[in-house]
């Protein structure tokens, strides 16, 4: 009790600055230290660029400027809800906050504030149900889609079928980590292949004894759900106990240039999954770098630009630029608040022809929104490192997902939370 | 002159045992009581109760309930965050599980499961003392925190492994789950606070803390004048993971709604804890609260004076203030190695002293 008048004292230092609200506010939950900096940094550089560039090229977005505040969760919890806290207060339209850990968090309190948690390829699968989950949207694709993806191109490699073969998931020990394996559980069956899970402890720079028992139990296929400093010594242990490389696929947040480069040529062959075209052919960069590089306004050291994980960051930044687009469409008013976001978040189509128009042809999947599906079609790529050539090359075309199999157990999950949590299925 | 013996006369013995005894002492106990309970509930928004108050609410009571156990009677524990863990997953389960019950009974009863698990842990206490019960601690960390990710019966069998604290009201208001006000969480964590720091103050003030603190001092020569050691250091034991098990329902439950094990209740909050204590000052109430908001509240206003305030790029910023807390940690222990606690009781003297010091 004693202290709680210090507490007050030192409380009335803490000044939390508010910005004008007449701004599109979208914060970016960002980690720029900590295990996971690896992947946090090339993210928000790439989210903050984009918007930079909207900013500069085109005045915002209808005439709005964005306002990005950043601010550091280190990929930890408890600092993504002092930063949702500390950032919903000045008028935020959509959270990103590239954790699934911190997206459990969320779900529940910005669907009792009304704000749009837009968690692309991660966070939670069955949020892809409109129905239950109002205020979360995951499109393109999600973990569930992803784990079928690689699945499936499994089963191409082997005649179409799995039978008899054996495949480990090595993953970060997670909510993360963990959901891909009620998927591959059920697709175990389908297919007749045998699932080893060994999970690696976070933050996953000690993997020895996960790498001996896949020595030991020599399964035929390993797929790697890890995230951070964990890829890099993934991919370096299985090099170290020479497991082919072309049999190893990480989701799409275990392929990126950081992952595979400090294993040098070991990691040659290394495939992982890929939700959207990466690299510098794309008329985008020639806008970015004029308004954006060249003038200094680069976030972040600017030296990601080009990387699989800041094409990440700027799509994400690039969809919801055009869902806050298209509420304005809908409302009539460029100043669009936080529940009219949602709604362009609903009723957003990204075309081919639109994807053209924003300078990214054919960077990613064109898919549509609806009030039963904020998931999106969940298709992938499959790309291969070649550590000669130092860069990711696509070897297969967008796979669709086993929808069948995944379509169950996205309701049958999201059944499971609105009846924890009482709530009515929308959209009747 | 604040600090005034003369004239401040004792007559009767439970006059003399009061918490209290100095009156300007329990004036200004009065009045913190009474702008926590009185106008701090009328102000908070969702921002300071999140990232300040609560945290640091349940953050005391872990503070306290660890300092009973190594401050007062000298079992060095590194289990802190395994045992909030078990009454987080403790009190999941019997929200869960009984849905009726109110969430209170819940919190409290996840305090009790979290006495037993600990005393389960603190058996080896009996035998070994100091660094060696550390590393005993430091296996139930391990094992506990492996024990909530491999088993799914604790996790309700849920597809991530997540734990997601259902709504539950107390007195007809949200204090679990999205809809709570700042104003409910607030008060709800403040009044178990109370409840505890009264118990724990009394507790260490009576037989049994005196049984504690023998033990620390010399143990073999407590056993000689009487105090059986079995029941003291378990009773410790108890005690303090009753306090830490009730932290980890709050911390789960109130404060941050779902929690992940691995992450939440690692090794780090073990140590996190551990710096309060020792921060605060070892075997002190006060100490407790002092370190729990030194901790807590030193990095968030780090980070709006470093970000906000003079508009540093987020990752500088995170940098500069591990190195700052880090750094004010190590000046502490050359500077004043007794903590927080004992600067005050300095400076409790010096006012008694004041304006003629020897």
């Amino acid at each position: 009790m004693k202290t709680t008048f210090a507490t007050l004292a030192a409380a009335a230092m803490i000044a939390v600055a508010a910005p004008a609200s007449a701004d599109l506010v979208v914060p970016n939950l960002s980690y720029r230290t900590g295990p996971f900096a690896a992947g946090g940094i090339p993210y928000a550089d790439g989210f903050n660029d984009y918007f930079t560039l909207l900013n500069e090229r085109d005045g915002g977005i209808g005439g709005e400027k964005v306002l990005v505040p950043e601010c550091e969760t280190a990929y930890n919890t408890e600092k993504g809800v002092e930063c949702y806290e500390a950032t919903k207060g000045s008028g935020a339209l959509v959270y990103n906050p590239l954790s699934t850990g911190i997206t459990y968090q969320l779900i529940p309190k910005v669907s009792a504030d009304g704000i749009t948690l837009y968690t692309p390829g991660y966070g939670r699968t069955s949020s892809a149900n409109g129905k239950v989950f109002e205020w979360v949207f995951n499109y393109p694709a999600n973990y569930w889609d992803g784990a079928s993806v690689a699945v499936k191109h499994l089963l191409d490699q082997n005649g179409g079928s799995l039978d008899g073969k054996t495949i480990a998931l090595v993953f970060h020990n997670s909510a993360y980590g963990k959901e891909p394996i009620r998927t591959l559980t059920e697709l175990s069956k389908k297919h007749g292949f045998k699932l080893t899970e060994i999970p690696v402890d976070s933050p996953g720079q000690e993997q020895k004894s996960q790498w001996l028992q896949i020595r030991r139990e020599k399964p035929d296929y390993v797929l790697f759900w890890g995230w951070g400093v964990m890829n890099q010594v993934a991919v370096q242990e299985a090099a170290n106990i020479r497991f082919p490389m072309e049999n190893m696929i990480g989701v799409w947040w275990s392929g990126s240039e950081n992952d595979v480069k400090p294993a040098g040529a070991a990691a040659n062959g290394y495939k992982s999954l890929a939700m959207h075209g990466t690299g510098m052919d794309y008329p985008v960069y020639a806008d970015l770098k004029q308004y954006v590089l060249d003038a200094g306004k680069a976030a972040g050291a600017g030296d990601q630009v080009g990387s699989v994980l800041y094409s990440r960051g700027m799509y994400a930044a690039m969809v919801i630029s055009e869902a806050i687009r298209k509420a304005q469409e809908l409302a009539g008013t460029s100043a669009v608040n936080a529940a009219q976001v949602r709604d362009g978040f609903e009723a957003l189509e990204i075309t081919e022809e639109r994807m053209a128009e924003l300078g990214l042809p054919n960077f990613g999947q064109p898919f549509a929104a609806s009030c039963e599906d904020h998931g999106g079609p969940g298709a992938a790529l499959i790309q291969q490192w070649d550590a000669a050539a130092g860069k990711w090359n696509l070897i297969t075309d967008f796979i669709a997902p086993d929808d069948e199999v995944l379509d169950a157990l996205v309701l049958e999950d999201s059944a499971a939370y609105a009846a924890e949590n009482g709530l009515a299925e929308r959209c009747n | 002159m604040f600090y005034r013996e003369a004239g401040d006369f004792k007559t009767t013995y439970p006059e003399d045992a009061q918490t209290f005894p100095i009156r300007f002492d329990r004036v200004r106990y009065y009045a913190v009581l009474a702008v926590a309970f009185g106008v701090i509930p009328f102000w908070i928004n969702d921002y300071w109760a999140n990232a300040v108050f609560v945290p640091f609410l349940i953050y005391a009571i872990a503070a306290i309930g660890l300092n009973i156990l190594t401050g007062y009677c000298g079992q060095v524990s590194l289990g802190t965050g395994g045992f909030m863990a078990v009454g987080a997953y403790a009190c999941y389960k019997l929200m869960t599980g009984f849905p009726e019950v109110s969430i209170l009974i819940h919190v409290l009863l996840a305090g009790g499961i979290t006495a037993c698990v600990g005393v389960l842990f603190g058996l080896p206490s009996l035998r070994i003392k100091g660094f060696y019960l550390a590393v005993a601690t430091l296996a139930a960390q391990f094992f506990l925190v492996w024990l909530f990710n491999k088993v799914p019966w604790f996790y309700n069998y849920s597809a991530s492994g997540q734990i997601n604290a259902p709504e539950r009201t107390v007195l007809g208001h949200f204090v679990t789950g999205p809809n709570t006000s700042a104003a409910a969480k607030y008060l709800f964590c403040l009044v178990i606070l109370f409840a505890l720091a009264w118990m724990a103050r009394n507790l260490t003030r009576g037989t049994i803390g005196r049984r504690w603190m023998a033990i620390r001092d010399m143990d073999i020569a407590a056993e000689i004048i009487g105090v059986n050691p079995l029941t003291a250091k378990l009773s410790a034991f108890a005690v303090s993971s009753f306090f830490i098990g009730v932290a980890g329902a709050l911390f789960f439950a109130v404060y941050l709604g779902a929690a992940e094990v691995g992450e939440v209740f690692g090794i780090n909050k073990s140590f996190l804890v551990l710096f309060m204590v020792i921060i605060g000052g070892l075997g002190s109430i006060f100490g407790s609260f002092a370190g729990a908001a030194f901790l807590v509240l030193l990095p968030v206003l780090l980070k709006n004076v470093l970000v906000e305030g003079m508009g540093w790029p987020t990752d500088l910023a995170a940098h500069i203030e591990l190195m700052i807390v880090g750094g004010l940690i190590v000046v502490f222990l050359i500077a004043e190695p007794h903590g927080l606690a004992q600067l005050w009781r300095v400076a409790k003297e010096k006012l008694r002293l004041w304006p003629f010091p020897h």
